[in-house]
């Protein structure tokens, strides 16, 4: 008998005192409702608290800068130039850039365009400082950026190599309120990361240091449609 | 589970020595205060948490009732994704396929994610014996790791470990594994942080191979997930080109909705942050982005053991956040240590005895670790009544019963030398029958607390003999409890 098998025949041996609570097939389709959504109660809030848009942005500000990533807001006009100024303050000669990564943002900006090749080793792309990115969904209440790997945020290594992350969110538009909103929005097919804050670690005494393994740095620019 | 804790003492004697480890003891309570204070406030952020709580209990019971079926259904999403999934109803299998699976790659060296899986099965040990180096990664890992030592808490494995020694085991080892401590390192974290970064920092940007575990694995979508803070995680999830995950069976949520509860539980148990720093979910493989190649090793290793046993199959609900191990007055005392396992805590207590049987002296013991305090019930994101299981354990160990093992109804006699622990359960057992006595009982030994005695009179003494007893805490969990968030408003 394979393990699979003997592993089954176990589990189904385990339950037999168990009655089966009728048919309760898991969705189909991500996201779809089914009869496994009626099985369990979810009587939570979709959301904490009520909020205007407004606020719901400036919620994420202020939990983003509770985990110690440094917030920036800027207007579309502005960005190129907040770009510009957040680079040159790390004196940053090279900047890895995603494939798509909107041409107007780097327009200002003085640093070496670097790009993510196929061939480009983790060692080549460990040279360069600094990298920016835009983002897929930002979460208000938890101060957190969710990555997908569009063409606009890149492959996943270029936002963990780099010591330092400027990532680009377009308010309100990206942003959601809660943890539930942003799995509504996301695609499971793609690779994501959520960050929230940069790296850190409570390891030693649980006193925090920032910075173990991924980017020391990160810093968000809320960017407004206007 | 992993021959590193083979011939340890049992819980009674190894508790008694952590004991009288100063040190070891003002690392911990410094340490589990810190978190269970700031966890308290992470959670009442929450207005809706008793009701996550409750639609966490849930999610993981439907799921363990039907196993069988969101295991295959996972099998499937997974390999449709391009992963390709193993079974392995034991420790001893699941190593044979990771070291096969690693030979396959030609490399002889891997790097780590913190997994508890392969902590419990020994995978280190088991690569090492094929000739295979395995680093762990995570910061406290490493500690352990460089220290030849073992971890002792769930989240904070080096918890034992304070700074200064910590500076020591990374001057003398690090030049041993690889890149060596800086020079005139001290003792402060940010410098000893800086060392490990660029200590792991050369595996990371050469490994070919990487092996994890996850916090959860998305039946529906066949997506997996890795909550972490340091990066280290992304490190081993992206740069290899083959990354391996051994996962066990349990971690299995149904829909892709379902990790909206536990997103939201996990770190605030944890932690006691609103948000990890970093959570990574992969689905498969993706073509030009990480690993082009995706094994899943599904786990059993005792868990479908501990699924057949009506009372106790709760604890597969365990999404290991650890905040059961901070609140508790024993383990606060005793040291992930004590526990001989990679579970220390309430969890370890309900746990590895149904992982592994009771055969074993520390096994039989450890249903015992425990003054039924209830605490760890009162904090656990997925209502596990530990207590319940405690007891029901105790019971069986003490009168003997049927248990399944390796999937066949085995009957234990009753263990010989636990008369005291047999008195210690009939009591235990009538206060949980008559839950009035017990809360009563409690608050009175509160009120008396200065007045207790350091052993137990009558048929306990035999008990407290070996063990430090708990002191009573200033107020009982359940006053505290009541008082601060009694009712069903339980947040505010
Ligand atoms: S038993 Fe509950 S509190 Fe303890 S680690 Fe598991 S989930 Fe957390």
């Amino acid at each position: 008998m394979s393990s699979r098998d003997l592993i089954l025949g176990r589990v189904r041996r385990a339950l037999a005192d168990v009655p089966r609570d009728g048919a309760p097939p898991a969705p189909e389709r991500p996201g779809k409702d089914s009869p496994y959504e009626e099985a369990v109660a979810r009587s939570y809030l979709r959301e904490h608290g009520s909020r205007s848009v407004a606020e719901t942005v400036d919620l994420l500000a202020e939990n983003l800068a509770d985990y110690r990533a440094i917030v920036h807001r800027s207007t579309e006009e502005e960005l190129p130039y907040v770009i510009m100024r957040l680079l040159a303050e790390r004196g940053a000669q090279y900047v890895l850039v995603p494939p798509r990564l909107p041409p107007e943002w780097m327009s200002a900006a003085d640093p070496t365009q670097v790009h993510d090749r196929a061939v480009s080793t983790p060692h080549e792309l460990d040279r360069v400082a600094s990298v920016v990115t835009g983002c897929a969904v930002a979460v208000a209440e938890t101060g957190t950026i969710v990555l997908d790997g569009s063409p606009d945020q890149g492959r996943r290594r270029i936002t963990l190599i780099p010591d330092h992350h400027i990532c680009v969110v377009r308010v309100p538009d990206q942003v959601v309120a809660s943890v539930p909103q942003a799995l509504e929005r996301l695609d499971p097919a793609r690779p994501l990361t959520w960050i929230s804050g940069p790296s850190a670690t409570s390891d030693i005494e649980l006193d925090r240091v920032e910075g173990v393994h991924g980017p020391r740095t990160l810093e968000v620019v809320l960017v407004s449609g206007e | 589970m992993s021959g590193t804790f083979v011939g340890m003492p049992a819980f009674p004697k190894a508790a008694h020595e952590a004991v009288n480890n100063a040190t070891l003891r003002g690392n911990l309570r410094h340490a589990t205060h810190t978190i269970r204070t700031k966890r308290a406030k992470a959670v009442a952020e929450l207005s809706d948490w008793a009701e996550l709580r409750e639609a966490g209990k849930r999610i993981k019971d439907h799921t363990l009732r039907h196993l069988d079926r969101y295991l295959t259904q996972l099998e499937e999403s997974v390999t449709a994704a391009g992963g390709v999934v193993h079974w392995a109803a034991d420790a001893e299998e699941a190593n044979r396929i990771v070291t096969a699976l690693v030979k396959m790659t030609g490399e002889s060296e891997v790097v780590k994610v913190k997994s508890m899986a392969t902590q419990e099965i020994g995978l280190n040990e088991a690569l090492e014996a094929a000739g295979i180096h395995a680093y762990e990664t995570d910061l406290a890992e490493l500690i352990v790791q460089l220290g030849k030592d073992r971890p002792s808490h769930i989240l904070v494995p080096a918890i034992h470990r304070n700074r200064g020694e910590i500076r020591d085991i990374f001057v003398r080892e690090m030049g041993e594994w690889g890149r060596p401590a800086p020079e005139g390192l001290t003792d402060t974290p940010a410098e000893l942080a800086e060392a490990a970064r660029l200590h792991l920092r050369e595996k990371f940007l050469r490994a070919k191979v990487g092996i994890s575990g996850a916090n959860f694995m998305v039946a529906e979508t066949g997506t997996l997930v890795v909550v972490e803070s340091e990066g280290n995680g992304r490190m081993c999830l992206t740069l290899p080109e083959t990354l391996i995950s051994v996962v066990g069976i349990e971690k299995i949520v149904p829909s892709w909705r379902d990790l909206e509860v536990f997103l939201q539980t996990l770190p605030r148990s944890s932690t006691a942050e609103r948000m990890n720093p970093y959570t990574s979910m992969w689905t498969g493989t993706t073509d030009g982005d990480g690993p082009q190649t995706f094994h899943l090793v599904l786990l059993d290793n005792g868990r479908t053991d501990t699924l057949a046993d009506e009372v106790g199959r709760q604890a597969l609900r365990c999404i290991r956040c650890s905040a059961c191990l901070n609140v508790c007055p024993v383990y606060e005392r005793a040291g992930g240590h004590a526990y001989g396992s990679v579970y220390p805590g309430p969890i370890g207590a309900i746990l590895s005895p149904q992982l592994r049987g009771t055969a074993s002296e520390i096994d039989a013991s450890l249903p015992y670790a425990s003054s039924l305090c209830g605490a760890c019930y009162e904090v656990c994101p997925v209502a596990i009544d530990i207590p319940e299981v405690l007891v029901h354990l105790r019971e069986r160990i003490a009168e003997g019963g049927r248990v399944t093992k390796d999937g066949n109804t085995v009957v234990l006699k009753p263990a010989k030398g636990h008369a005291a622990e047999r008195a210690a359960m009939r009591a235990a057992r009538w206060a949980f029958s008559h839950p009035g006595a017990m809360g009563a009982g409690q608050r009175l030994a509160s009120r008396t607390r200065r007045f207790h005695p350091r052993t137990l009179p009558g048929p306990g003494r035999a008990w407290s003999a070996t063990r430090e007893l708990p002191a009573v805490p200033a107020e009982s969990f359940r006053e505290w409890w009541q008082r601060t968030r009694g009712g069903k408003d339980t947040t505010k």
